[in-house]
């Protein structure tokens, strides 16, 4: 079980190694980056099936810091090292044309993994708080990594309104300390279980839950994300849309909610209405946008909510729907972002209505954009389509058939905002059509190639795979959301 | 009653990132909603007349218990000052090269992203 501690400690420990050795060896922050992050994604492969507690330092629960490896856990790994293998395999090419510093990208990148490893494993609610802060503030100083004014000043957005939701969820876990004398979240979720919700209970919940709904960007707080994540580097946005959202929002949400505090219909129907808020007015934002990355932003939105109504259905089915589309969703919307950041790297603009035609001259960008687009807007054999089936069935099924015909409205709306992208970018041209542009560029290099290549199949593929398999691939993972509260007690401190 | 005091300091220091425009004035403000949040988890340990959190010979762990102050909350504050230190760096860091590129403060002028 001792292997669980390496998914926090490898990341961290490179990447204060990295600044450390690369001043001599200049090749190092590329190999050491992509295996360390490789190292991480064949570690949570490995370790499925192999689920238990790591006591750190050897003290029990509730006393010392516990590391909760079950099901939801492997899951969210899976994701989160899957997706940063895949970007820092695009970044290496990507960073030597476009940056100058990698050794610092790599050390914050670094930084982030392991932050986001340790959110996802830990079962302390201050040690929560520490990983979220690690990994959001390399994310902050990642998103101004470019330093060019508009950079800065998505960054200084990001860093407010991410700071405040910070001390949301440390005044949050302040308040819970000073009821329960615990910090443990197995053993708050005893006493709460026991004592049931009075006032400073409800009131710490709400602060948890405005923390987390901020760092995963549904819609009354979402003012950040459409600046942050265009302005990262492109693996870096990648990133920020596939994994930080979810792993720093979505499984915060999903952890108190469904394991520490208890779910019940009140919670769910405001998620419901949160998760239709951000779906509808998300994908009316993107199909007005002109900027590529901008656009992508505005879907994360979107996606965002179609994971929240999933959760907020609350029936196995509709968290079955939430967390399978929040896997595909990762692949999907890195895949678009690493296709927008290929065309800046050999155009050298992010403007739709200037490309045009780029299919002729970027064969392999233009068919994983496609493939992508498809995956987003849920054409039938590609794994969009599954997990939004499945959502739109556990809401007929749970009796909320409005919920089923926004769902389905959004869905057509993505449709046609990517529509409007293949038109522009891949196969016509607008009317500001720019000839220079289109004769200078050229497809990009192979590892680019390759990194969005395993994208598109992961794309194809993936969701055939996972809706065949759902018996033994997903069931668990539900199993550990949907059974609530006591199993997770009785995991971890024992019956 | 003194915690209703560090709502309203947590309160000045919300209104002061929300309504200010200078963007020295919103790192105050997050400064100060840091600070509230810290006097919390310190009054939460807080008790008179308090001992050391230090088991010395010839003391009963009953008059220790009664006694002693709580000393998590003392190590929960001081992690928390240490990453409200990197974020605060972090901040200033930033405005410093937005006052660069800008050659202003003022939140209002600075908006090249919209839409």
């Amino acid at each position: 079980m001792s292997t669980v501690i390496l998914f926090v400690a490898l990341p961290i420990g490179m990447a204060f190694l990295i600044p450390m050795v690369s001043r001599k060896l200049k090749w190092f922050p590329d190999v050491s980056g992509n295996i360390t992050t490789f190292i991480l994604l064949l570690l949570s492969l490995k370790m499925i099936g192999n689920y238990g507690n790591y006591y750190v330092g050897g003290w029990k629960p509730p006393y010392g810091i516990v590391l909760v490896f079950d099901e939801l856990a492997c899951f969210f790994l899976i994701v989160v090292n899957l997706i940063a293998f895949i970007s820092t395999l695009y970044a290496i090419e990507y960073l030597e044309k476009l940056f100058t510093s990698k050794l610092r990208y790599y050390s914050l990148f670094l930084l982030m993994v392991g932050g986001m490893n340790g959110i996802i494993l830990t079962g302390d609610f201050f040690n929560l708080f520490v990983f979220l802060e690690i990994s959001v503030i390399a994310a902050y100083a990642l998103v101004g990594f470019g330093c060019q004014s508009r950079e800065l000043e998505a960054a200084f957005k990001y860093l407010v309104i991410g700071t405040v939701s910070s001390l949301f969820i440390l005044f949050g876990i302040g308040l819970l300390y000073g009821k329960f004398g615990t910090l443990n979240m197995a053993d708050i979720a005893r006493f709460i279980n026991k004592t049931g919700f009075d006032e400073a209970v409800k009131f710490a919940f709400v602060l948890l839950l405005v923390g987390f709904l901020i760092k995963s960007a549904a819609i009354p707080f979402h003012s950040w994300l459409p600046d942050a994540h265009p302005s990262a580097p492109t693996p870096m946005s990648a990133m920020l849309s596939g994994v930080v959202v979810k792993a720093c929002g979505i499984y915060g949400l999903i952890r108190i909610t469904y394991n520490i505090f208890g779910f019940n219909e009140f919670i769910g129907n405001l998620f419901i209405f949160i998760g239709i808020l951000s779906m509808m007015i998300g994908v009316l934002l993107a199909v007005t946008q002109w900027d590529y990355k901008r656009l992508l932003a505005y879907h994360t939105i979107s996606q965002v909510g179609y994971i929240i109504i999933g959760i907020g259905i609350g029936t196995p089915l509709g968290i079955l729907g939430g967390l399978f589309h929040l896997l595909n969703h990762s692949v999907f919307k890195s895949l678009l972002f690493l296709t927008s950041g290929s065309i800046e790297y050999s155009t050298g603009t992010r403007d739709l209505q200037k490309m045009g035609n780029l299919v002729k001259k970027m064969p392999v960008t233009s068919f994983a954009s496609l493939v992508g687009a498809l995956s987003i807007s849920g054409i039938p054999p590609f794994n969009g389509f599954w997990s939004k089936l499945i959502i739109i069935l556990a809401a007929i099924k749970a009796g909320k058939p409005a919920v089923a015909l926004w769902a389905v409205i959004g869905s057509i709306l993505t449709l046609a905002s990517f529509s409007k992208v293949q038109k522009y970018a891949f196969f016509g041209k607008g009317e500001k059509f720019d000839e220079e542009i289109y004769n200078k560029c050229k497809e990009v290099p192979h590892l680019m190639k390759m990194s969005m290549v395993i994208l598109s199949i992961l794309c194809i593929f993936g969701g055939l795979v996972v809706i065949n398999g759902t018996e033994c691939i997903l069931k668990p993972v539900i199993k550990v959301v949907s059974d609530g509260v006591l199993p997770y007690i009785n995991k971890i401190l024992g019956s | 009653m003194i915690y209703y005091l560090v709502f309203i300091v947590f309160l000045i220091g919300l209104y002061g990132v929300c309504c200010k425009k200078n963007i020295i004035k919103i790192i105050l403000g997050l400064s100060i909603m840091e600070y509230a949040v810290n006097l919390f988890l310190i009054l939460l340990g807080y008790r008179k007349n308090g001992i050391p959190p230090i088991l010395e010979k010839g003391m009963s762990v009953n008059e220790f218990a009664q006694r002693a102050v709580d000393p998590l909350p003392q190590a929960l504050v001081l992690t928390s000052i240490v990453i409200g230190l990197g974020t605060l760096a972090l901040m200033v860091a930033i405005a410093i090269r937005i006052y660069q590129r800008y050659g202003t403060f003022d939140i209002t002028e600075i908006k090249k992203l919209k839409g």
